[in-house]
């Protein structure tokens, strides 16, 4: 009687976390990145990944989209280990540095990733999706940082994941095209998409539903950004993230 | 169906670049005009080296400009995107291979149109195997690349192993001592290199009036090299990296 197995499955896939870290550890070049990260990431929500430069973001989201080798530790995604051949269809990834095509057009690059996918969006809803509908036909090449970086995101949202990583895609565009990126993700996660964005600048904290707070490879803390500001007393996020950030410096000595 | 898209995308970027597609063309062809009128007193000399040039060019061309697309790929970060799609690795090189592939017919077909109708290239066998050669002289050439790219974190290095992969090869391929006449150690690295094959292979071309037993068995010595080369390539394609 294995019938039962089916619908029990399927009510676990919706409690499951998108992304579940156990005891992660990474080390990069004789170095330890990430110091044993245990967190479990909710689906349906934007996740922001939050921490100044070099406290292991890019490592962290490379293990979840399954590029990273860990040293110990496992990294489950959607219910399957991170970077297994079923995902790939099924999650979305914004490296940091843009990397598309430059001697392609914008609609060229987002076509050929469209291409790699079975059900992909539309092409050229998505270019407008990101603000370059006017630049559709130039080489990317010819475009500035931030068009450039809008490129990059439409390739990785072309796919419709399921689960969209994204490191720090807003970096270096103006604030009005932030603040529509910004909606666009929280209209992605209202149509169940999950969204982990990482980001260094903290006034783009308090826009997400759940932080997970890092420093020097390890969590801070991982909760809403309401239930920071109250841990930290504090209303302002920056604040918050220093005092937690001295707190735990004082567990320490 | 992915391959031919990723084929479909190369060459794209390849239209981009007006100015490589005139090198690929182009610079093989004054080549061969510089070595005809180098050999201007004996033509018979012309017919023996510039046949042989009409399938080394496309070697080291299309080694050197699949060497640096392929580190371009892994250096700008897209390699690693395409990891995390549902596209394969070899649905990767098969794509380039189809591309550069393509380009190097191009490529092999017009050298090959001037060397035999503008500076008067003379062979026993007909022109049309020539071309076979120099095709697979240059998809040859395109999975070397593909493969040894793996081993070169930037363009210096990538650019540097084409004289340490290419030149060796083409000094011992028979073309500056018959092979017969090497000392026994360098008649055996030779024998595994795959350009000794090639040289042969046109020089059965340039002598024989039929396609030779000899001829076909180099051609798919250079074939099978050239899979095994991709297949390497494709092994050295890391998913997950440190």
């Amino acid at each position: 009687m294995n019938v039962p197995t089916e619908p029990r499955a399927a009510t676990a896939a919706i409690d499951e976390p998108a992304i579940e870290l156990s005891d992660l550890v990474v080390e990069r070049g004789g170095r330890r990145i990430l110091h044993g990260l245990t967190a479990r990431i909710p689906r349906g929500a934007v996740t922001g990944l939050l921490g100044p430069s070099g406290s292991g973001k890019t490592t962290l989201m490379r293990c979840v989209v399954g590029v990273q080798r860990i040293r110990s530790g496992s990294v489950r995604v959607l219910g399957a280990p991170a970077g297994s051949r079923a995902l790939r269809s099924r999650v979305g990834y914004l490296t940091q540095a843009p990397s598309v095509y430059p001697d392609l057009t914008v609609r060229e690059n987002v076509r050929y990733f469209a291409s790699l996918y079975r059900r992909p969006a539309d092409p050229d809803e998505v270019i407008a999706t990101v603000g370059l509908d006017g630049n559709a036909g130039q080489l990317v090449r010819t475009l500035s940082g931030g068009q450039w970086a809008r490129a990059s995101l439409a390739c990785a949202l072309i796919g419709r994941p399921e689960l969209l990583v994204l490191d720090e895609p807003t970096v270096g565009q103006d604030p009005v095209l932030r603040d529509e990126l910004w909606q666009r993700f929280h209209a992605l996660a209202r149509a169940g998409t999950t969204l982990l964005v990482s980001s260094h600048v903290m006034d783009e904290a308090g826009r997400c539903d759940h932080l997970l707070l890092v420093r020097e490879g390890r969590i801070l803390a991982h909760d809403t950004p309401a239930a920071v500001r109250a841990a930290a007393g504090t209303d302002d996020l920056d604040e918050a993230f220093l005092r937690l950030i001295r707190r735990g410096e004082e567990v320490a000595s | 169906m992915r391959t031919l898209r990723t084929a479909a995308r190369v060459l794209r970027q390849l239209t981009h670049d007006r100015r490589t597609i005139a090198m690929i063309v182009l610079v093989p062809c004054v080549l061969l005009v510089l070595l005809r009128y180098l050999f201007d007193s004996s033509p018979a000399t012309f017919d023996r080296v510039g046949l042989v040039m009409l399938g080394v060019f496309p070697l080291i061309i299309m080694f050197l400009i699949t060497s640096v697309a392929m580190l371009r790929e892994r250096t700008s970060g897209t390699l690693e995107r395409l990891l995390t799609t549902p596209i394969g690795k070899l649905d990767i090189l098969l794509g380039y291979g189809l591309a550069f592939a393509l380009a190097a017919a191009v490529q092999a077909a017009l050298v090959s149109l001037v060397a035999y109708l503008a500076l008067g290239l003379d062979t026993a066998g007909s022109a049309a195997l020539v071309v076979l050669l120099a095709i697979g002289n240059a998809v040859l050439g395109m999975a070397l690349g593909l493969f040894f790219s793996a081993f070169a974190r930037n363009e210096f290095q990538a650019v540097q192993f084409m004289p340490a992969v290419i030149l060796p090869q083409a000094l011992l391929c028979g073309l500056f001592v018959p092979r017969a006449a090497m000392v026994g150690w360098l008649h055996a690295i030779s024998d595994v290199l795959p350009m000794s094959y090639s040289v042969e292979a046109l020089t059965e071309v340039g002598t024989h009036t039929r396609a030779t037993t000899l001829m076909w068995q180099d051609a798919g010595i250079i074939l099978a090299v050239a899979v095994v080369a991709l297949l390497a390539g494709a092994a050295t394609l890391r998913r997950r990296t440190g």
